[in-house]
């Protein structure tokens, strides 16, 4: 039962571990920045965190599976909504697993990558957590749904709104104005409408 | 002037996909600075063995990945 | 530069070819413009006669024994391009050919001249390349809507070759869209912006495979040598750099226009083709070139390596000649504001240095000090920070301005300064098709340019014929008599 009770909590400090990732690659994306904390900062961070969290997710799942109170196997946590115990909730959370670990390998090949292909899978990012956060909250009834569980949730979600306000602004950077701004090298030059 | 090489490793721009993020200037100071536009000038002077690895964080910290370290033949 | 080692002599184990193996050529001078009409099929043929299949050795030793060097501004050793292109790709992959007829630099009418005459010649060349590259594809590069588009098509109409292999693609009519790379990128995605050093074009160019990227006028030097060989090529012009060049001189001059002459004839006699004295400042090499006292450099033969060691270049061969009383600093900070207006704006570097410095020319034209140090400190920052070299010609052509007026202008340039702005003659220098602008460059033009209040619209030049460019003022026959050709090595 420990082991149980243990799982659920380290998959809060998880949940609460990612928020702030999301939150930092989306400040990162953002281009923000403070004395305190230049650029390489965030950016370092952002990585940190998510190894971090990461780590806390792997002892979140280890318990989880290891515990005798539900009977989870190895393959429910990455092949989704096939176990016995609550398939659909957990199913989520092995939605969320398969995603961290696309975002995982190819964070750590990035430099081989495209940065296209990088990108997209990144982006998935924005899948993700959502999706770990509903699966927090509804996995094995009722404890999800208390007050103080509700709160955090809350407190996740605005904290993730409010990095999307601040990354949604308007791009006034110079250099985005500059290779934007200037329909006329970009279209005048390409027939075929690519300006990137 | 987009080359630094020492010590077998080489950083080069690729200026078209560089949007002046300026995270490898806080990196490696030593090694980049940036012009008053926020673009990257790698200094001349070879890559000494202590920054090598600040060097490989830079290239890897860059958003659109215009930085790149690689081994060279030195 | 080391030209040396283009010589026959030094390449091992290469047969020289002897005369004999080919026909003899055209005397003189006139070469690529002859007195006579070549501009049809059949007057060409009959001019110039066929290429024959020779026993003597490939193409490219052929060129490299001729020490044939790019006309499109750059210099590079054709020979050195057409080796890179046959081996890129192995032999898996065809090659492909662009003959560059774009003239991108408004400062040069050579090569529309060249198409309008001989342009049989080109088309020579560019199928005379194809086969030494192992090419399976042609394309004639020209602006949008010019009138050598049209040449081209016709004289290609005329061989009958109507085959999809062979191309005539048009091109975007801005500054940029005809380097190499942008030709390139333009044929492959339609983005006519340069890549530069990143496009290894001679590897990886056109649908990935080997290309070819030639001049014009290279290219119909390219079909003479083919048929007449590497020793008539050299009979004229001087040793290192052998054969002849065709010139274009604008501005100020009483008879503008395009002219041939032998490699090594010093500048003061191409100026007197033109009907102009060595005396005042010109800009030679085009917009990305160099300000010259031509009371100093008239005795320059032209050649590469003479124009640099007197701090000039070579470029795209034009000499534009500012009337008495121009003003460097005026005309300067126009190009640098036509330059930036250019830029493919893929390049912060470039993107937004070349604005800067085009308003620190300005603010130094209107008498601002401290647009100099300004000036001595970005020129170095943006220098070869870009993708392609059209920072880097700014940044030239901005140098060479401040060196003058550091020295020998220095008396105007503190004119200036002192807020006496000058009496400077409307601007000569020709700035070809107006871009449409998105820096505020205009705003600053419109201010300071022309303190006689005529509102230069930078697109027109004022120094050609309106009345469409006429070249047959003066060609080949009017050098042969002033001993023009070299027979031997130039004296320096």
């Amino acid at each position: 039962m420990i082991l149980w009770y243990s799982s659920r909590a380290v998959g809060v400090v998880s949940l609460v571990l990612f928020t702030a990732v999301v939150v930092l690659g989306i400040a990162t994306a953002g281009r923000a920045a403070s004395a305190a904390f230049p650029r390489a900062a965030v950016l370092r961070l952002h990585r940190t965190l998510s190894i971090t969290a990461t780590a806390f997710i792997a002892v979140h799942i280890a318990t989880a599976i290891l515990d005798s109170y539900v009977s989870l196997s190895f393959w429910d946590v990455v092949v989704p909504f096939g176990s016995s115990f609550d398939p659909f909730w957990i199913g989520l959370g092995a939605v969320a697993v398969d995603l961290l670990i696309a975002i995982g390998i190819t964070s750590a090949l990035r430099r081989r990558l495209s940065l296209r292909v990088w990108r997209a899978v990144h982006l998935s990012a924005y899948a993700m957590w959502p999706i770990a956060l509903i699966h927090g909250f509804g996995v094995s009834g009722g404890d999800g749904q208390q007050r103080w569980m509700i709160a955090l949730d809350a407190a996740c979600i605005a904290a993730v709104l409010g990095a999307l306000a601040f990354r949604l602004r308007p791009d006034r950077h110079p250099d985005t104005v500059a290779r934007k701004s200037d329909g006329v090298a970009g279209r005048s030059l390409a027939r075929v409408g690519t300006s990137s | 002037m987009s080359t630094r090489t020492g010590n077998g490793v080489v950083l080069t721009v690729d200026p078209i996909a560089c949007r002046a993020h300026g995270l490898c200037a806080d990196e490696l100071p030593e090694g980049i600075s940036l012009d008053e536009w926020g673009y990257p000038i790698l200094s001349s002077a070879p890559l000494s063995r202590k920054l090598l690895r600040r060097a490989k964080s830079a290239a890897a910290s860059c958003p659109v990945l215009a930085l790149r370290a690689s081994r060279s033949r030195d | 530069m080391n030209t040396s080692s283009l010589s026959p002599a030094s390449t091992p184990g290469f047969h020289r070819s002897a005369q004999s193996d080919f026909p003899s050529g055209p005397a003189g001078v006139g070469r690529l413009l002859p007195a006579a009409g070549v501009a049809s099929w059949p007057d060409h043929r009959r001019h110039y006669g066929p290429v024959l299949p020779t026993s003597t050795p490939s193409l490219s030793d052929l060129v490299r024994a001729s020490g044939l060097r790019g006309r499109g501004g750059a210099g590079f050793p054709t020979a050195t391009k057409i080796d890179a292109v046959a081996s890129g790709g192995g032999r898996t992959r065809r090659s492909v050919v662009v003959a560059n007829c774009c003239e991108g630099d408004p400062t040069a009418r050579k090569d529309r001249v060249l198409i309008a005459r001989a342009p049989h010649l080109v088309i020579d060349g560019a199928l005379v390349a194809a086969n030494a590259v192992g090419a399976d594809r042609v394309v004639f590069a020209v602006h949008e809507g010019s009138r050598s588009a049209i040449t081209l098509r016709t004289a290609l109409a005329e061989r009958g070759a109507a085959e999809s292999a062979i191309s005539v693609v048009e091109v975007p009519h801005r500054f940029v869209a005809s380097e190499a790379s942008a030709l390139v990128r333009f044929l492959n995605t339609g983005d006519a912006r340069p890549l530069g050093r990143l496009a290894p074009v001679w590897e990886s160019g056109v649908d990935g495979r080997p290309t070819l990227v030639d001049n014009a006028e290279t290219l119909a030097q390219l079909a003479l040598i083919a048929r007449f060989g590497d020793r008539w090529f050299r009979s004229v012009g001087s040793a290192d750099e052998p054969g002849t060049a065709l010139v274009t001189i604008g501005g100020s001059v009483p008879r503008p226009g395009v002219v041939e002459i032998a490699t090594g004839t010093p500048i003061l006699t191409i100026l007197a083709a033109a009907g102009a004295p060595p005396a005042g400042w010109a800009l030679i090499g085009g917009l990305a070139g160099r300000w010259v006292d031509l009371s100093v450099v008239g005795p320059t033969p032209f050649t590469t390596a003479d124009l640099l060691a007197a701090e000039a270049v070579r470029g795209v061969g034009s000499i534009i000649v500012l009337p008495p009383g121009g003003c460097l600093v005026n005309e300067t900070a126009r190009i640098l504001h036509h330059l930036a207006d250019s830029s493919a704006r893929q390049c912060g570097p470039c993107m937004f240095g070349l604005p800067a410095i085009a308003a620190d020319m300005s603010a130094l034209a209107a008498g601002d000090r401290t647009a100099l140090t300004r000036l001595r400190r970005r020129l170095p920052t943006i220098d070869r920070r870009g993708a392609c070299a059209h920072p880097d010609g700014a940044v030239a052509v901005a140098a060479s301005a401040m060196t003058v007026l550091a020295g020998p202008e220095a008396d105007h340039l503190r004119q200036h300064l002192a807020r006496r702005g000058c009496r400077a003659a409307a601007p000569v220098v020709p700035l070809g098709v107006p871009n449409p602008t998105v820096l505020n460059s205009r705003v600053l033009n419109s201010r300071v340019f022309n303190s006689r209040g005529s509102n230069s619209t930078g697109s027109n030049s004022t120094g050609f014929k309106s009345t469409g460019f006429k070249s047959t003022g003066f060609n080949s026959t009017g050098f042969n008599s002033t001993g023009c050709k070299s027979t031997g090595s130039m004296s320096r």
